[in-house]
């Protein structure tokens, strides 16, 4: 997918950070010294009648009150087009129910943690909420939700159906937790080298508006997106990035900042590494994950931290190297070595 | 901007048959698929009849050549899916730019469910290999790598209209040049997780289902997987194959009412059916079968009732639910039913709404109750609604 008509009118982003008031995120970093990274949850009774609340698990309402933060900031009710990206969907129902089912030996059940546990439930709550009867879809494709959501959005931006609330949405539960854990992929984080000791798990909910044109004082330009699922080698992993800035009429060195996909994995870590060295090695970069942790869907979080710094045009307290004006962020998400995605995020 | 998706291959695997062959004759021959429990390894065994597909994983994974360990919903899409392509004479050489977009709500876990039997009290315990493919991305990259599909791959979960909207995902991105082919359709296995689910919200029925009835007393659950490969312009003259239909129109709507019931008034499916029929350019009266959603529950059947009275009245199409063949094979069913639709245009059928016997009193229709041969069947639409208020139609329109 290139050169897409596709601006960022509004966002909202619920994080591991203070991603929903602006002003202390710049000047606060939250660190962490769990394997973990959990979102700072707001008081939700600001977004959703407190009745409401309570029947919600915690991804449906961290989902319903970014997708609100959203329209909000962008001063609309009526989104004409609802997208919702997940890799793993209702974790927390899904556990709750398969726990009961087991342990009553599939007696005397109750529907509701089933009723929540499918994966379309934070876009159905959305709808429902917002008395949005426009296109609705969930996409669920591990670390290629939220990319092939976006490719959906500007398919349907381009067929006239824009706005499009477009979202990135992944929770950390006990189990999952658990779970992971057991594969070996985390490990805490070292304060005193917060960037490259520790694989972190990481959850979040980051929604967009999005517009086909810039008429709306957008935040940030989406130039292109493109995926690569199984690489092969580093070379064809560099060939890619290569392509893919070819194709927006750009070489590396017009790249201003690279959001890098480091996690704290030194092993798995050297591609990232051998990527930057080769293609970016005068470029500052910064590894978005050392901020909201690691999850299939924190490309989300990437693509918002790269519409604030774009449009804010400051650095955060917590960040060095930045030269202004900031024009051109490249995002690099990857979750493994099988899915890679990239994103070119300019100024508008 | 405007490219028709032309439909060339097919495949589907389900309760009433193996291949497409065999559901057709399953279908013309009016020979349901539902029946007593026989694989799935549940207390409601001899209590609640479902549609399963009639073969144990290790045969499902003979005849595909996958492991017999992996979960049973990639199990059955790499079977339906290899047949479409097989059908439509792909090859990877012949069509770097194809896509793989498939639907399923239950992923792995039918191997999670029998991890979690021992994860539960202690948590060290059970095989990681169980719960390594529990992701319902995870089922659909199984298959695309089995069928060497890498250049676009994805994967929908939107409830009982997931491979509905995978459908039109694939036709989408066909229309806008992205694609030359799509794989498109889904899968889902029968697993204890959704069965106790749909039974917890008392819409099971323990008898046969009979939709769109009056006496109808809820759906039997079902699994199956279906697959369309659809082509372009250009793909189908590197297939130098004659294709068996076309997708003319599709919308998608939220009723937005209530998380697993449907409004009343069909708020959802009258903006569905409506949009795609704006979409493909025609008028309700050109519509010649609808292939309902017609689960058998006495709320959907109502609300989707209503709706098409609201759009059609007075002049009906012919009408059937197929569910009471194969049962709701949720993630799998909109593509299970759109071969059907397919089917439908290509031989000329009309097939039956199994075990009708009396009109809903709300209704002034009523449904086909045999099968109808000889039929000029141009447009059909089929209709795909789901938990969450999600609502596709799609149209299939003769080629």
């Amino acid at each position: 997918m290139v050169n897409m008509n596709c601006y960022i009118r509004a966002t909202g982003n619920i994080s591991p950070q203070h991603s929903l008031d602006p002003v202390t995120f710049s000047q606060t970093r939250v660190h962490t010294t769990q394997d973990y990274f959990k979102v700072i949850e707001p008081d939700y009774d600001g977004f959703v009648d407190s009745k409401l609340i309570r029947r919600m698990s915690r991804i449906v309402k961290m989902g319903v009150a970014s997708a609100i933060t959203c329209l909000r900031q962008a001063g609309t009710e009526n989104p004409g087009a609802l997208v919702t990206a997940t890799a793993y969907g209702c974790l927390e129902d899904t556990s709750s129910f398969l726990r009961r089912m087991i342990e009553f030996e599939e007696k005397m059940l109750s529907p509701t943690a089933f009723i929540q546990s499918t994966h379309n439930t934070v876009g159905a709550q959305i709808a429902l909420l917002i008395k949005c009867h426009q296109y609705n879809n969930t996409i669920v494709h591990r670390a290629f939700s939220f990319e092939n959501a976006l490719t959906e959005s500007t398919l349907l931006l381009g067929e006239g159906m824009g706005p499009v609330l477009v979202g990135a949405i992944d929770e950390i539960t006990k189990d999952s937790h658990t779970l992971l854990s057991r594969f070996g992929l985390y490990k805490p984080t070292d304060r005193e080298d917060p960037h490259f000791s520790g694989n972190i798990a990481g959850e979040g909910a980051a929604f967009f508006l999005l517009d086909k044109d810039p008429d709306h004082h957008p935040l940030a330009w989406i130039q292109g997106i493109k995926t690569l699922y199984h690489p092969g080698n580093d070379e064809t992993l560099r060939l890619f990035f290569l392509d893919f800035l070819n194709s927006q009429g750009f070489q590396p060195d017009q790249v201003d900042l690279v959001l890098s996909s480091h996690t704290g994995n030194k092993e798995r870590d050297t591609i990232d590494q051998y990527l930057l060295d080769s293609l970016f090695s005068k470029k500052p970069f910064f590894p978005f994950k050392t901020l909201c942790g690691d999850y299939p869907t924190a490309s989300g979080f990437a693509l918002w931290l790269a519409t604030q710094l774009l449009a804010e045009q400051k650095q955060p307290a917590w960040m060095k190297d930045l030269t202004f004006p900031l024009n051109h962020i490249l995002i690099h998400h990857r979750s493994t070595n099988l899915h890679h995605s990239l994103y070119l995020v300019s100024r508008c | 901007m405007s490219a028709s998706s032309w439909i060339a291959g097919l495949g589907i695997i389900s309760a009433i048959g193996q291949d497409v062959q065999k559901n057709l004759a399953s279908l013309t021959a009016e020979k349901t698929g539902i029946g007593e429990m026989t694989w799935l390894r549940s207390d409601h065994q001899g209590e609640l009849p479902v549609g399963e597909v009639k073969s144990s994983n290790t045969e499902l994974a003979a005849n595909s050549g996958l492991s017999k360990k992996l979960p049973r919903t990639a199990l059955l899409s790499s079977v339906a899916a290899r047949e479409a392509l097989v059908d439509a004479g792909w090859q990877v050489k012949l069509a770097p730019r194809t896509g793989f977009i498939s639907a399923n709500t239950v992923g792995g876990m039918d191997k999670t469910e029998h991890f979690f039997e021992k994860f539960i009290s202690n948590p060290a315990a059970g095989k990681l290999a169980e719960v390594v493919y529990h992701e319902c991305g995870a089922i659909t990259e199984l298959v695309a790598d089995y069928l060497g599909i890498r250049h676009f791959v994805s994967t929908v979960s939107t409830a009982c209209s997931s491979s509905a909207n995978a459908i039109f995902t694939g036709a989408r991105m066909i229309r806008s040049g992205l694609l030359d082919f799509a794989l498109v359709g889904g899968a889902d296995a029968l697993t204890r997780f959704t069965l106790n689910g749909f039974n917890t919200l008392m819409i099971l029925d323990k008898e046969p289902c009979r939709p769109f009835d009056e006496n109808r007393r809820g759906l039997n659950l079902g699994e199956a997987a279906a697959y369309l490969l659809l082509a372009s312009e250009k793909g189908l003259e590197q297939l130098k194959k004659k294709p068996y239909a076309r997708i003319s129109g599709y919308a998608n709507a939220n009723d937005a009412f209530h998380q697993t019931a449907s409004s009343p008034q069909g708020t959802g499916s009258l903006l569905a059916m409506k949009g795609a029929l704006e979409f493909a350019g025609l008028s309700p009266n050109q519509i010649d079968y609808i292939n309902l959603h017609g689960t058998g529950t006495t709320n959907n059947d109502i609300a989707e009732g209503t709706a098409i009275r609201i759009l059609f009245d007075p002049a009906y199409p012919k009408m059937s639910s197929t569910k009471a063949y194969t049962g709701h094979t949720l993630g799998a069913s909109g593509a299970v039913e759109a071969v059907y639709s397919v089917l439908s245009i290509q031989q000329g059928l009309i097939f039956p709404n199994l075990r009708w016997e009396t009109p809903m009193k709300e209704l002034p229709f009523q449904p086909v109750t045999t099968c109808l041969t000889n039929q000029r069947v141009q447009h059909v639409l089929s209709n795909s609604f789901g938990f969450g208020g999600n609502c596709s139609s799609l149209i299939f329109s003769a080629a």
